[in-house]
């Protein structure tokens, strides 16, 4: 009983840590990878907490085997995990791919300059990093 | 038994995390979130999870790492400095 | 001033989530619910060994096939953004002798291991997901080992809206059948062998292919420079 109530406690803290690390990453890094890759972390964090809320004292895991009496741990966060995994690389490519194509049209993934090159291209001007409509006199 | 290997999977996990955002080289970091997602299908299967283990095995640590390295190879950023 | 408002934004969040940690595991609120229930009644209903499969295809069936719809609209999409390149592009230079004798090799038993995932997908972990993603890896590696011969991608969307439509098909059956669409068919036989849980087999084998004609398609266009 205690080792599962220390399971939960160190998988909950790595859990915790993995979704810090990527908000941090989200919120801090200029580089359109780095933002990608901390979103992944995120998304790993998230993937972890469920499947720890999943977790009972003394269950096994939730396949049937001849003569086996113990309790099961949940399956519905299994099932939502294993659907989220999957939809996450679908829109970790699709978010790649992208970055392709900004790369190849404006030659960098500094989220800054690349907020200052759409500005002037759309004939908008920055202010505090905001792109904001240029009144035409 | 089971406590230490979470705790084990757990460090290296989180420090693999750290390395992907502290490292300089870009495929460096590739490589530390796939030694991340190994680390952390070994934990699913701790919380008695292994469909979960199974499929961050080979959709985690495989193919999103091929993904992430097709994509640096494409924009040119094998071994350029953040 | 980034890095500083960034940390202090992250040291709270952090406090927040201790604050959630010391009343959801230590007084666990989460016990039982639909999950209870779906472990008693799932063996009788559905007849498959592993229930996180009886649960992804027989009662959330339908959120598979939205999943699936999110995975073919992210693979067309990346079609779009990454498909448009010139017939006369040069293909890299050919892998030396270690690498195609390896993918030769490989090519078999990669084969073998994802359609072995996908087939006991209900009777051991694994299934479509996973067994779809060793099988798309089986299709990458000779790619990588000889980029001269590409994966032909008009059989590889054939194969994807046929194991789509297959999936659609079955679903369909059972709602002539049985009232209820994607209703488990064919009965439920004995827990635990190969040819049980009605209908759950050939769904899993229609998400395999497709997921894995998916993502080799995906991981192709994204090779090609």
């Amino acid at each position: 009983m205690t080792e599962t109530i220390g399971i939960q406690l160190v998988s909950y803290s790595g859990a915790m840590g993995l979704i810090l690390l990527g908000i941090f990453a989200l919120v801090n890094y200029e580089h359109l990878i780095r933002v990608i890759f901390g979103l992944i972390l995120l998304e790993a964090g998230v993937n972890l907490f469920l499947i720890t809320l999943a977790y009972r004292a003394d269950a096994v895991a939730p396949i049937m085997i001849e003569g086996q009496t113990a309790a099961m741990v949940d399956p519905i966060p299994h099932a939502l995990v294993l659907t989220a995994i999957v939809i996450g690389v679908a829109v970790q490519a699709l978010a790649l791919a992208l970055v392709i194509k900004t790369y190849q049209k404006y030659g960098t993934l500094n989220t800054r300059i690349l907020a200052q090159r759409i500005a002037e291209e759309s004939g908008t001007r920055m202010i505090e990093g905001i792109p904001t409509e240029v009144k035409k006199v | 038994m089971l406590f230490g290997i979470a705790l084990i999977s757990i460090i290296i996990m989180l420090g693999s995390a750290f390395a992907v955002l502290f490292f300089e080289n870009y495929l460096a970091s590739v490589v530390a979130l796939s030694v991340m997602s190994l680390a952390l299908s070994v934990l699913f299967v701790v919380l008695q999870a292994p469909d979960v283990a199974l499929t961050e095995a080979a959709v985690g640590a495989g193919v999103s790492s091929v993904i992430l390295a097709l994509t640096l190879r494409r924009i040119g950023l094998w071994q350029d400095k953040s | 001033m980034t890095v500083f408002s960034g940390v202090i934004f992250t040291i709270g969040l952090g406090v927040l989530l201790i604050a959630v940690m010391k009343s959801l595991i230590l007084e666990q609120v989460l016990t039982g619910g639909i999950g209870s229930i779906i472990l008693e009644q799932a063996p009788t209903e559905v007849g498959s060994a592993n229930i996180v499969s009886s649960v992804l295809l027989a009662y959330r069936g339908l959120d598979t096939l939205g999943e699936l719809t999110v995975l073919f609209v992210a693979a067309t999409a990346i079609g779009l953004v990454l498909g448009q390149r010139s017939p006369d592009t040069k293909h890299d230079s050919e892998a030396g002798f270690i690498l195609r004798s390896a993918a030769d090799l490989l090519f078999p038993f990669m084969i073998m291991l994802g359609a072995y995932i996908i087939l006991h997908g209900h009777i051991t972990p694994g299934g479509g997901f996973q067994g779809g993603a060793i099988l798309a890896a089986a299709f990458f590696i000779p790619i990588l080992a000889s980029p001269a011969s590409p994966l032909n991608h008009k059989v590889s969307s054939l194969i994807e809206g046929l194991a789509g439509t297959a999936f659609i098909l079955i679903g369909l059956f059972a709602l002539v059948g049985k009232g209820y669409f994607l209703a488990p068919l064919f009965g439920t036989g004995d827990i635990g062998a190969l040819f049980s849980a009605g209908s759950l087999p050939l769904l899993y084998l229609a998400v395999g292919l497709k997921v894995g004609s998916e993502l080799a398609g995906l991981l192709a266009r994204l090779q090609e420079v």
